[in-house]
């Protein structure tokens, strides 16, 4: 799987009209993810996950940093993102399982507040772009 | 056996009454295909299939996304009754179309997009959480007759 031209505009256009608040959605999809998929919070013991959580909120900026370097550097995933890897890796444990929730629920998010830009091609456009990433993080798991 | 709670009814019936089930049926199948384009080995029966507009535009997708999406509304009126209600559904999806059970779980978060689409504001945490619950029962119970 890779990325098509049309792939990387789409992406790059949406994180263009979300701008400075990447932030705001990724938060939101985090919290999303909890609610959902409350086997999720398993990996956070340590934060406090209550609806509008401040804690969440710094998170989901470190995730909205990290997938926006991602987006512009969509030639080497796997470069750019080796030390978030590392950490996933070697460090957090993380099941794979669980950066699928999260990639859905980041979908759910982004239909909700941009439905007009969530055609059928932004959304495999969108769906491609977090498959490859995630696909980047766990690349040395093992 | 899911256990839905009086909430988590309230949050799914909510949704149901709003949906127009050939609209949001077509959507989901169609994005189905577009976004997973494998599942497309099911519909080649059904005519133009690319491009991607092609798709969504098809009438017979439209259909069968309407009808899959009415049997949905089953599941809406037997939360407690899962198991017996898709048991017929389940035999015939194993063994006259043999589709893997994995599809159902695609097309379940699929529906979860369109619908987090249509509503908004309205699909908050909370009622995708009902949601998410209810596809994965629906999807469970489309497997139970597999063999």
């Amino acid at each position: 799987m890779a990325l098509t031209q049309t792939d990387r505009a789409l992406v790059l256009a949406l994180w263009k009209k979300m701008s400075t608040n990447v932030g705001v959605y990724t938060t939101e999809a985090l919290e999303r993810t909890f609610v959902a998929f409350p086997s999720t919070k398993a990996y956070f013991p340590h934060l406090d996950l209550s609806p509008g959580s401040s804690q969440v909120k710094v998170h989901g900026q470190k995730v909205a940093e990290a997938l926006t370097l991602a987006a512009h550097h969509l030639d080497d995933l796997p470069g750019s993102l080796s030390a978030l890897s590392d950490l996933h890796a070697h460090k957090l444990g993380v099941d794979p399982a669980n950066f699928q929730f999260f990639s859905h629920c980041l979908l759910v998010t982004l239909a909700r507040h941009y439905p007009g830009d969530f055609s059928p091609k932004m959304h495999a456009s969108l769906d491609r772009f977090l498959g490859l990433v995630t696909s980047a993080l766990v690349s040395k798991y093992r | 056996m899911v256990h839905f709670t009086a909430e988590e009814k309230a949050a799914i019936t909510s949704i149901w009454d709003k949906v127009d089930l050939e609209k949001a049926g077509g959507e989901t199948l169609g994005r189905l295909l577009i976004v997973y384009p494998w599942t497309q080995r099911f519909f080649e029966k059904f005519g133009n299939l690319s491009p991607p507009q092609a798709i969504m535009g098809n009438p017979r997708i439209r259909a069968h996304g309407k009808k899959v999406l009415t049997s949905l509304g089953l599941a809406v009126q037997n939360m407690d009754n899962l198991k017996e209600t898709f048991a017929h559904l389940s035999e015939l999806h194993c063994d006259k179309l043999h589709v893997d059970p994995e599809n159902f779980k695609l097309l379940g978060n699929m529906l979860v997009i369109v619908l987090s689409s249509h509503l908004g504001k309205e699909f908050t945490a909370e009622v995708q959480a009902a949601w998410q619950k209810l596809v994965a029962a629906v999807a469970n119970a489309l497997s139970l007759k597999y063999h």
